[in-house]
C-alpha cells in the first residue's frame, strides 16, 4: 500500500517535472501547434514572402516587360487539351489583337507553345545583383504565358504582382521595427517616469490618435514630393505608415508600464542602483515581450491596408513602381474594369496576405497569452 | 460624472489647439498651391493672382495664417473653397449628411447583425457554424474596403440590379419625393453593404470573444451549478457582462460616422466627406482640407468622450474623481 503510494507520488513528480522543462517559447509553440487556422495562415505567408524574394526568377516576364500588341490581354492559361486532342504537357497558343475597341484576341490552335521550366527570357538581376536570365517557368517566343492577363500598356499582371510583393510585404514590416521602438521608449518613459512628463507626452499621442487615420495618412504623403526614385518615395511612405501607428501602441506599454513599475522587481532594482533606462529597458519593457510580438505581428497588416489605400488613390508607390494597391489602380476606370475584370487579381492578394497575418497573429496571442492555452 | 465630462472638455482645448496647429503644418508643407495653378492660365493676369493672394491672406507669415484661420475657425467660418468658390462650411454642410446617412445605416445593420451571431458563435465555439463565420469575419476585416467597392460594381454592372456609383439618378430632379427616396435608397444599397459588412466583422469577433472571455468565469459556472436555464445564464448573467467592451466600441464607432467610410466613398463615387478630402488634398483646395482634418478629429474626441461615459454610466467599477 505505502509502496504504491509512492509510486504514485513519484510519478506525479515525474510528470511534474517534465511540464516544467518546458521553456515559455516551447509551451507557445505547442499551443500554436493547435490552432490549424493559425498555422494555415503562416503556411500562406512562408508562400507569400518566398515569392517576394525570388521573384524576379519566380516571374515569367520583368517588371518593366511590356508586349504593347497584347494590352489588356485576358489570362492565358497552361492548357491540356485542344482541337488536336490530350496532351500531357501543359502548352499555350499564340494570340493575336482582332479588335482593337473590345481588345478581343484571338487564338491560333495551328501551332502548340509548351510551357518549359528554368527557359531564357528577359535579362534580370537576381535580388538587384547576380545578372540572369533564366525564369523558373515560360513560353518560346511568340507564345506568352500571363496568368492574371496583362495591363494597359501589355504588362504582365503575374510579374507585376511578384514584384509588387516586395514593396506591400516589406511595408508592414519595415513600419513594425519603426514603431514598435519608439513606442516602447515613448510608452516606457511616460509610464515609468508618470507625473507631468506622462502628461505631456500623453497629450502629444492623443493628437495624432485624433486623426482620422487615413485622412491624416492622406494629406501627409500628399506633403511628398514627386519627383523623388521610386525607392525613396516607398521609405517616405513607410516613415508616414510608422508615424501614424506608434502612439496607440504606445499608450498601451504606458498602461502596462504604470503597473509594473509597482512591482518589487522594479523596486529591488532601483534599490541596486540602476539608472533610469537600464530599469525602464532591461526589467520592465522585457515584460511587455509577448504583448509586442502579437502587436508587432497584428500591425503588418494595417500597414499593408494602408499602404495599398495610398499607393491606389495615387498617393502612395506610383508608376513605374508596382505594390499591390498600386496594381489596382487600372481597375478603378469603371469601363476598362469591364472589359478586363482581371485587373482586380492584384486585391485577391491583399486579401490573402492580411488574412494570414490576422490568423497568424491572433493564433499567437493565444499562444503566448497563458489565460488561453488549452491543456 | 459631471465634473469629469467638464473636465474633459476642458482637456479638448488644447487637444483642438494642437490638431488644428498639426493640421496647418501639414498642409503648409505640401508642395505649390491651388494659386501655382491659376498662374498658369493666361487669361488670368499676375494682378488677379497678387489680388486673390491677398485675398486669401496667403502673403501673410505662417503664424498670422494660422491665428487668422483659428479666430475665424472659431466663429465657425472655415474659409472659402479655392475650387468651388463657395464658403468650407457650406461645402461640409452639404457633404456632412452624406456621410452620415451611408455610415449611419451601416453601423446600425452591423450591430444588428454581428450582436446576436457574436453570441451565438460564442456559445458553440469551433463547431461549423463558428469556424466558417469566424472565417468570414476574417476576411470581412481583411478585405480593404476599395476592393470590395470595385468589385461590387463591377457585379453591378453585370447584374444591372444596381446604380454604378453616386448617388442620384440623372433623372432625380423629376421625380416625385418618394421617387427620390427610392432612388437614393437604391444608390446606398451597395456602399452600405461595403460599410457594413467591414463593421460586422470586427464587431462580431469581438462580441464572441467577449464572451467566450465571461462563459469561463466563476459567477457563470454558479448559475449553471444552481441549475439555470441555459438560456437564462446566456441571456441574464454572460451577455450582460459580455456587452461592456462593446459599449466603448459603440463610442468609438460613433466617432466613426464621419470619416469611416472615407476610402469606399472615392470609389463609388459617395458624395461625402472622404471623398471631399481626397479631391481637395489633390486639388490643393487648403481651407477645405484643413476643415475635413479638424471637423473629422472633432467627431473621433467626441465619439471617444460618449465611449469614456457610457462605459463609467454601465461599469459600476469605474468612478471617475
Amino acid at each position: 500500500m505505502a509502496r504504491a503510494l509512492a509510486a504514485t507520488l513519484e510519478r506525479a513528480r515525474r510528470v511534474q517535472a517534465a511540464e516544467q522543462v518546458r521553456t515559455p517559447a516551447q509551451l507557445a509553440w505547442r499551443q500554436l501547434r493547435r490552432h490549424r487556422m493559425a498555422l494555415a495562415g503562416g503556411a500562406v505567408l512562408v508562400v507569400l514572402y518566398f515569392m517576394a524574394i525570388f521573384a524576379e526568377f519566380l516571374a515569367p516576364y520583368t517588371l518593366d516587360y511590356a508586349d504593347r500588341e497584347r494590352f489588356f490581354h485576358p489570362p492565358i492559361l497552361p492548357k491540356f487539351v485542344d482541337a488536336r486532342g490530350i496532351s500531357l504537357r501543359p502548352f499555350v497558343h499564340s494570340t493575336t489583337l482582332t479588335d482593337p475597341g473590345l481588345r478581343q484576341y484571338t487564338q491560333d490552335p495551328s501551332r502548340r507553345y509548351y510551357v518549359r521550366f528554368f527557359v531564357r527570357g528577359e535579362p534580370y538581376r537576381l535580388f538587384g545583383l547576380v545578372p540572369m536570365s533564366a525564369h523558373f517557368l515560360g513560353v518560346d517566343e511568340p507564345g506568352r504565358i500571363f496568368f492574371f492577363g496583362t495591363d494597359q500598356s501589355g504588362r504582365d499582371q503575374f510579374s507585376r504582382i511578384l514584384y509588387g510583393s516586395r514593396v506591400s510585404l516589406t511595408i508592414g514590416l519595415l513600419a513594425s521595427a519603426i514603431t514598435i521602438p519608439l513606442g516602447l521608449l515613448y510608452g516606457g518613459v511616460s509610464g515609468y517616469y508618470a507625473g507631468r512628463v506622462d502628461n505631456i507626452l500623453m497629450r502629444f499621442s492623443e493628437i495624432i490618435i485624433a486623426f482620422p487615420e487615413f485622412y491624416l495618412l492622406l494629406t501627409l504623403s500628399a506633403v511628398l514630393p514627386t519627383s523623388v526614385g521610386c525607392t525613396t518615395r516607398f521609405y517616405l511612405i513607410t516613415l508616414i505608415l510608422s508615424f501614424l501607428g506608434w502612439a496607440g501602441f504606445s499608450r498601451i506599454i504606458r498602461g502596462i508600464v504604470l503597473s509594473l513599475k509597482q512591482q518589487e522587481y522594479v523596486l529591488a532594482a532601483k534599490a541596486a542602483g540602476l539608472d533610469d533606462l537600464h530599469v525602464i529597458a532591461r526589467h520592465i519593457l522585457p515584460q511587455t515581450s509577448s504583448f509586442v510580438i502579437v502587436v508587432a505581428t497584428l500591425g503588418i497588416p494595417s500597414a499593408i491596408l494602408g499602404e495599398s489605400a495610398l499607393s491606389f488613390f495615387g498617393f502612395g508607390v506610383r508608376e513605374p513602381c508596382s505594390s499591390w494597391g498600386n496594381l489596382l489602380t487600372a481597375a478603378s476606370n469603371l469601363p476598362t474594369l469591364i472589359l478586363s475584370p482581371w485587373l482586380l487579381f492584384p486585391g485577391v492578394f491583399i486579401i490573402l496576405a492580411v488574412v494570414a497575418f490576422n490568423l497568424f497573429g491572433d493564433g499567437l496571442r493565444d499562444a503566448l497569452d497563458p489565460r488561453h492555452r488549452t491543456g | 460624472m459631471l465634473r469629469h465630462i467638464v473636465r474633459r472638455l476642458f482637456h479638448l482645448i488644447p487637444m483642438l489647439l494642437g490638431i488644428t496647429m498639426i493640421s496647418f503644418l501639414i498642409i503648409q508643407l505640401s508642395p505649390g498651391d491651388f494659386l501655382a495653378e491659376i498662374r498658369l492660365n493666361p487669361i488670368v493676369s499676375q494682378q488677379t493672382v497678387d489680388q486673390m493672394r491677398r485675398n486669401f491672406g496667403l502673403d501673410q507669415p505662417l503664424h498670422i495664417q494660422y491665428l487668422r484661420w483659428l479666430w475665424n475657425a472659431i466663429r465657425l467660418d472655415f474659409g472659402y473653397s479655392f475650387a468651388f468658390q463657395v464658403p468650407v462650411i457650406w461645402l461640409i454642410g452639404s457633404r456632412l449628411m452624406n456621410s452620415v446617412i451611408l455610415n449611419l445605416l451601416a453601423f446600425v445593420i452591423a450591430w444588428a447583425i454581428a450582436v446576436p451571431l457574436g453570441i451565438y458563435t460564442a456559445q458553440r465555439q469551433y463547431s461549423l457554424a463558428d469556424n466558417s463565420l469566424s472565417f468570414t469575419g476574417y476576411v470581412g476585416i481583411s478585405t480593404p474596403t476599395f476592393f470590395s467597392g470595385l468589385f461590387l460594381l463591377f457585379l453591378a454592372f453585370k447584374t444591372g440590379w444596381f446604380p454604378i456609383g453616386g448617388m442620384t439618378s440623372i433623372d432625380y430632379e423629376f421625380l416625385p419625393w418618394w421617387g427620390r427616396m427610392l432612388d437614393v435608397a437604391h444608390h446606398l444599397f451597395l456602399p452600405v453593404l461595403v460599410v457594413g459588412v467591414f463593421g460586422f466583422a470586427g464587431l462580431m469577433r469581438q462580441m464572441r470573444a467577449s464572451l467566450l472571455e465571461v462563459l469561463r468565469q466563476d459567477y457563470v459556472r454558479t448559475a449553471r451549478a444552481k441549475g439555470l436555464a441555459e438560456r437564462t445564464v446566456i441571456n441574464k448573467h454572460a451577455v450582460r457582462n459580455a456587452l461592456n467592451p462593446l459599449i466603448t466600441i459603440f463610442g468609438f464607432s460613433l466617432g466613426g460616422l464621419l470619416s469611416g467610410s472615407a476610402i469606399l466613398e472615392n470609389v463609388m463615387g459617395w458624395p461625402g466627406i472622404g471623398k471631399l478630402i481626397v479631391d481637395a488634398t489633390i486639388q490643393k483646395d487648403l481651407y477645405v482640407v484643413m476643415a475635413s482634418l479638424v471637423i473629422g478629429s472633432l467627431t473621433l474626441i467626441g465619439g471617444n468622450l460618449v465611449a469614456d461615459v457610457l462605459l463609467a454610466l454601465s461599469d459600476p467599477r469605474i468612478r471617475y474623481d
